[in-house]
């Protein structure tokens, strides 16, 4: 049995996924990215491979992905997470026709083929308004861990409206509506609602289509899956390995490699 | 046996002798300010060089001097003068540029310029009118703005013969003829019409030739760079339209990309996508942007700014020289029009040169300080992708200002913009084997 890997090196965090010739996941990793991108690649290359009990030998390919694609040393090529994302969105949910990627720093709108190549695609432009980096901030100002903002943010019942499209100026906004006596909860939903409403502006560019699978880390926050169905006005797919969907497109093109080699192989047999 | 030896001497000549003719032009440019005598400031998208010319005048092109400040690395140095003046961030970064240069009395990295004498510019750019209002405070020198008529709609261009031709004409002509006078006495040289007819059989040749060469990077693989060594190509356009050196010039570029094309010397090694781009170059990262998609195997093979930044001149209109006047002023139309239709109506144009050239993809590239040239991009893109299933890119930058060039992110867009090409062609290869 050959095994394909997929290393997605993201701004926040690093992803690695190992699937095997069946196209099974067989082990995933995650660790923070910090600043040497190299060592949060191999390492979260290696936590997979010892989640997966196999030896490095055993896999065969490797596809670096995410914006330290490139320091992925020990991987064979390169794949943008533009791809990834969609070659996996397709993977899981294979009537999505529209993806959208919430990461850290980015947020992406992919449109895909029904075979998961990319059509178009539109991201957010040098600015993080709309993006994980937008909660991080909430979470900062209003002293609330980010796996806790979602289920506070889905209490709320009068969202407040937060006009700010700068990460920067978002954290003094919400503290100046915890000043003026504003809830949490419901300063969490209008938070939850601002991003939304940019990711849907995106999603827009590039043509709703559905399925939309929702993929990326955010998709774990159980208050923007909700915010982003109401804005779209669908319900998107949302995968439990949703934050793995780079790494495993990343190990799906992996795999193309490795059949792709075997197959002249197999015509002069 | 086949000759496979490369003519080094016409192969690579268009940089070297553009190179050179930029340096003579700054030298020229120094020598006029160490002198005191004022030039005449142009622009880009309909200067009258061959007109200024016979004047006298040192011509100036304040576009072409910003975007060398960033081509050399140094623009940052020169906005944040200007924004230290009081210009925003916001406002188009060749205009702060040029202030900034103004308020070093006229130093630039390739040399100093004169101050101005007069400034002669259309309204192809609405920046250009306020840019000039700026010159006109600081020096109390005359100001002239030409007015040229733009198409009534997209594909509604009119010719001789037609009333709205004719009249545009002759509002063009009318104003041609208030603008001579005012030359002569900023000038105290009197109006010489045959010197103006030899001005212009200088710029027919070049447009002629221009023409052509742009016509010769439809050969596969291209003969040229329509980015990189375009812009070498546009400068000596822009800067040597109407004298001898500039028509020399494009006889000898037609000659080294007809060798090109004849020998099958692409200027990539491997050409493997043709790529049509829209917009204004990334100045701060020139090579470096370029580099992004050839590296990947694909060359900008045209594109819309060859068009508008060449003052319209790829149309290839001549001069009828027994009617200098009436003359210029139908050249003026129309290539100030076309350089305009290349900006605001260009899905029919880009469809063309789509089929022409054929290409494989369409970058647009909207910059932050434009708002002429990035208005209508996104726009524009909606109306080609609607028309016809056409692989595109959109990736925004700056012409001027490296604070919003982010490498990184351009190079993830593209790299996926390449993938994106491949899948179609394998998509295409399984469905047409």
């Amino acid at each position: 049995m050959a095994y394909a890997a997929g290393v997605d090196v993201g701004s926040t965090q690093t992803k690695a996924v190992i699937i095997d010739e069946d196209r099974n996941i067989v082990a995933r990793s995650l660790t923070d990215t910090g600043a040497n991108v190299i060592r949060a690649a191999e390492q979260a290359f290696h936590e997979a491979l010892q989640a997966g009990d196999l030896r490095e030998e055993e896999v065969e390919y490797v596809v670096g992905t995410g914006y330290g694609r490139y320091k992925v040393t020990f991987g064979n090529t390169q794949v943008t997470e533009i791809s990834c994302h969609g070659r996996g969105a397709v993977h899981m949910f294979p009537e999505s026709r529209t993806v959208v990627d919430m990461g850290g720093q980015d947020t992406k709108a992919i449109s895909v083929s029904p075979t998961g190549e990319i059509v178009d695609f539109c991201m957010n432009d040098k600015c993080a308004a709309g993006t994980g980096r937008f909660l991080g901030a909430a979470s900062s100002a209003l002293d609330i861990p980010l796996d806790e903002l979602g289920p506070t943010a889905l209490r709320g019942e009068k969202a407040v409206k937060i006009s700010t499209t700068c990460t920067v100026f978002a954290e003094s906004e919400v503290l100046s509506w915890l000043g003026k006596g504003k809830k949490i909860e419901d300063i969490l939903l209008g938070v939850h609602q601002s991003i939304a409403g940019r990711s849907t502006g995106l999603l827009r560019r590039v043509g709703i289509h559905e399925q939309v699978t929702f993929t990326g880390g955010v998709a774990r926050n159980v208050a923007m899956v909700d915010a982003l169905n109401r804005s779209l006005g669908l319900t998107v797919n949302v995968s439990d390995d949703s934050h793995y969907m780079g790494a495993l497109g990343a190990a799906l093109f992996a795999l193309d490699h490795i059949l792709a080699a075997r197959a002249p192989a197999r015509q002069d047999a | 046996m086949a000759d496979l030896t490369t003519d080094t001497t016409i192969v690579g000549r268009g940089n070297k002798d553009g190179a050179r003719l930029f340096r003579e032009w700054f030298d020229g440019l120094t020598q006029a300010a160490a002198e005191e005598r004022g030039g005449a400031y142009v622009f880009v998208m309909g200067s009258l060089v061959e007109l200024l010319r016979t004047f006298d005048l040192p011509i100036v092109f304040p576009e072409i001097n910003s975007l060398q400040t960033a081509v050399r690395r140094v623009a940052h140095e020169y906005l944040n003068e200007a924004e230290d003046y009081g210009y925003s961030p916001d406002i188009c970064g060749y205009v702060k540029a040029d202030v900034a240069t103004q308020l070093r009395g006229g130093e630039l990295p390739m040399g100093r310029i004169p101050k101005p004498a007069i400034a002669v510019y259309t309204n192809a750019c609405n920046t250009y009118i306020k840019w000039a209002e700026i010159w006109e405070r600081m020096y109390h020198v005359p100001t002239f703005t030409l007015d040229v008529p733009g198409t009534r709609g997209e594909g509604a261009q009119t010719w001789r013969g037609h009333p709205d031709f004719e009249n545009d004409c002759r509002y063009v002509q009318a104003q041609l003829q208030e603008l001579i006078p005012l030359l002569e006495t900023v000038t105290g040289i009197a109006f010489d019409i045959d010197r103006l007819r030899e001005s212009m059989r200088e710029a027919n040749t070049m447009s002629r030739a221009w023409k052509r060469v742009l016509e010769l990077n439809q050969a596969r693989p291209s003969v040229f760079n329509a980015l990189t060594d375009g812009t070498i190509f546009l400068g000596v356009a822009n800067g040597f339209r109407g004298s001898p050196e500039g028509a020399r010039y494009f006889e000898d570029l037609v000659e080294e990309m007809e060798y090109k094309s004849a020998n099958g010397i692409g200027t990539l090694t491997d050409e493997q996508y043709r790529l049509i781009f829209v917009g204004v170059p990334c100045y701060p990262i020139f090579r470096r942007f370029s580099e992004m998609f050839t590296e990947l195997g694909g060359n900008f093979v045209t594109s819309t700014y060859l068009r508008f930044a060449s003052g319209g001149t790829s149309w290839g209109f001549e001069y009828d020289l027994d009617h200098p006047i009436e003359s210029l002023a139908e050249g003026v139309l129309i290539s100030v029009r076309d350089a305009m239709d290349n900006m605001f109506f260009q899905t029919g144009i880009l469809l063309e040169m789509f089929d022409t050239f054929r290409a494989d993809g369409i970058v647009y590239h909207p910059i932050k300080s434009c708002r002429t040239v990035s208005t209508g991009l996104a726009d524009n893109r909606r109306a080609l992708m609607k028309e016809r299933d056409v692989p595109s890119l959109f990736i925004e930058s700056d012409m001027m200002d490296r604070r919003v060039v982010s490498e990184a992110q351009l190079k993830n867009r593209i790299d996926a913009f390449f993938e994106g090409l491949a899948a179609r062609r394998q998509q295409a290869a399984i469905r047409d084997p």
